[in-house]
């Protein structure tokens, strides 16, 4: 029993992985791909059918090029900066739920690594570490504009984690857990948070774009100010591994903007094709479900990306401090009141 | 009718600093109005052209490479009067006169020929004032696809009668060509 948990659960893990790391390729096509349809563009079209060949040929041309090291008062850092951002990238998915459950072999098979009680602060957790990796690039770098916009990222990583911690907790309040796996069931049919927690929802979707460093928030990266931002000193697959974590990142932000808010696996109807189709077809169905959602948030990435310019600094942190942070508590407080309106009213004897 | 009140399209829209609403204040109205001018590109006909397997139609007045034209008989129409250098706006075109000798008369149409006819390719905005000039018929800018091949040195962009004159064979098909008809 203890060893079928093993095995089941690595393959779980090496599935995930090679999906997210897919994703993570297809991302970088699908950008240039929405980038150019946006334009009025064709886009890629040269690698294979309509360009699908585009990410092998990049990582092929990534992997070939020369890795140029600066003199750097720190040569470990400077490799591990891209290591960090992209394991934290991955890290996150170990907790997401991807479906309910397939019945294989005669056993339930849960689909998630793991399901564990905190799943919520994990994922904040883990989110936080990926400061570290811009951070410690940038200083690494030895150039002063890769600091620059490394404390640029920083500052507004840091600032937007609160916001996104804020607007989380309403929704946790409604919810009563921090596990995922619950907060994704308790969603059944159209019950979705979005409807429940419209307000929660906006705040948590800007930060996610501040914690992915995606437009309107890359300031991190802006060529006009900072020449290439953070990464400027990387090549080949270093500065890859930079890009492809964004990308990573952005599917993982993706899943959890799905699972919290727009109801994860479930769909409606779910519990008459669980009746007549069999657990597994209704489940199967459901991790479609999620992977559309998911693909609509990616979508919705880029789409913004080319509609809304680039914050100033100093705008972006008044939208931070004293924009979402005051909405979100107040979106608590709100959440509160209606949460005890009718101990409120009988408190008051009416 | 003041200057203020005039616009050409119609689209004229004053610039205030009137202090925003609340609600205007949020952007979120206005960002998803701007999503929506966005997804509509979407749905549009795309403008680019997928180049090396499809050309862009050129216009009927495109003008390409120069040609220094033959007559029937294979001589040079060109008779170094000028004119095509007086008339050339960007001062591409020089040339030198000679006096055509007794045995050159089957190579240059008249008593006077251009012994070096140079255009400067890097001054050439192929407005095609030459061809209108020239009352002889000897200069034409060809429907060529290709102005001017890319080259390292600035002396091989002075085009001189070798790569601008007809070639031979050419002024002999056309010649075989007028005789059919």
């Amino acid at each position: 029993m203890e060893s079928s948990i093993i095995i089941e659960k690595s393959i779980f893990i090496f599935v995930i992985f090679g999906l997210t790391m897919l994703m993570a390729m297809y991302s970088t096509w699908a950008e240039r791909k929405v980038a150019a349809w946006l334009q009025d563009r064709i886009g890629p079209n040269r690698a294979g059918p309509w360009g699908l060949l585009q990410p092998l040929a990049d990582g092929l041309k990534l992997f070939s090029k020369e890795e140029f090291l600066p003199d750097t008062p720190n040569k470990f850092l400077f490799v591990a900066g891209p290591a960090i951002s992209m394991s934290v990238a991955l890290m996150t998915s170990a907790v997401i739920p991807w479906g309910d459950k397939l019945e294989m072999f005669g056993r339930t098979v849960v689909l998630q690594a793991t399901d564990i009680d905190v799943a919520l602060l994990y994922i904040f957790g883990v989110l936080s570490v990926g400061v570290y990796g811009i951070m410690i690039g940038g200083w690494a770098s030895n150039n002063k504009f890769s600091l620059m916009s490394a404390m640029r990222a920083a500052s507004q990583m840091i600032s937007y984690e609160v916001a996104m911690g804020l607007s989380i907790i309403a929704l946790l309040m409604m919810t009563g857990t921090l596990s995922l796996r619950e907060i994704a069931a308790g969603q059944q049919g159209m019950n979705w948070n979005v409807f429940y927690q419209p307000v929660g929802f906006i705040i948590f979707l800007v930060c996610s774009f501040a914690e992915t460093n995606r437009t309107p928030f890359d300031l991190a990266e802006c060529e006009a100010e900072l020449i290439g931002g953070y990464h400027t000193e990387y090549s080949s697959m270093r500065m890859g591994f930079y890009l492809f974590a964004e990308y990573a990142s952005m599917f993982i932000s993706s899943t959890i903007l799905a699972v919290l808010y727009f109801g994860a696996y479930n769909y409606p109807g779910m519990s008459w094709a669980v009746e007549n189709w069999g657990v597994n077809a209704a489940n199967l169905i459901g991790f479609g479900v999620l992977f559309g959602k998911i693909c609509f948030f990616i979508f919705f990435y880029m789409w913004v990306r080319w509609t809304i310019p680039r914050f100033r600094y100093d705008q972006l942190m008044r939208l931070g401090w004293q924009g979402l942070i005051p909405i979100a508590i107040v979106n608590i407080f709100i959440t509160g009141i209606v949460m005890l309106w009718p101990e409120i009213m009988s408190a008051l004897g009416m | 009718m003041s200057i203020e009140t005039i616009s050409l399209s119609g689209r004229k829209k004053e610039v205030s600093d009137k202090k925003m609403t609340f609600w205007e204040s949020l952007y979120l109205v206005a960002i998803v109005k701007g999503l929506f001018i966005t997804i509509r590109h979407l749905f549009t006909r795309k403008v680019t052209v997928k180049y090396p397997e499809q050309v862009r139609e050129r216009s009927t007045v495109y003008r390409g490479q120069h040609l220094l034209k033959r007559d029937e008989q294979g001589r040079e129409n060109c008779t170094a009067c000028g004119l095509c250098a007086l008339s050339c706006p960007a001062e591409a075109i020089t040339m030198t006169a000679a006096e055509r000798k007794p045995e050159e008369k089957h190579l240059y149409r008249e008593e006077k020929y251009a012994s070096v006819y140079e255009i400067n390719m890097l001054r050439c905005i192929f407005c095609g004032l030459c061809e209108e000039a020239c009352p002889k018929d000897a200069i034409y800018l060809t429907e060529s696809k290709v102005l001017v091949p890319s080259m390292y040195e600035r002396e091989s962009f002075i085009f001189g009668k070798d790569k601008l004159v007809m070639p031979l064979t050419q002024a002999m098909q056309n010649a075989q060509l007028n005789n059919a008809n």
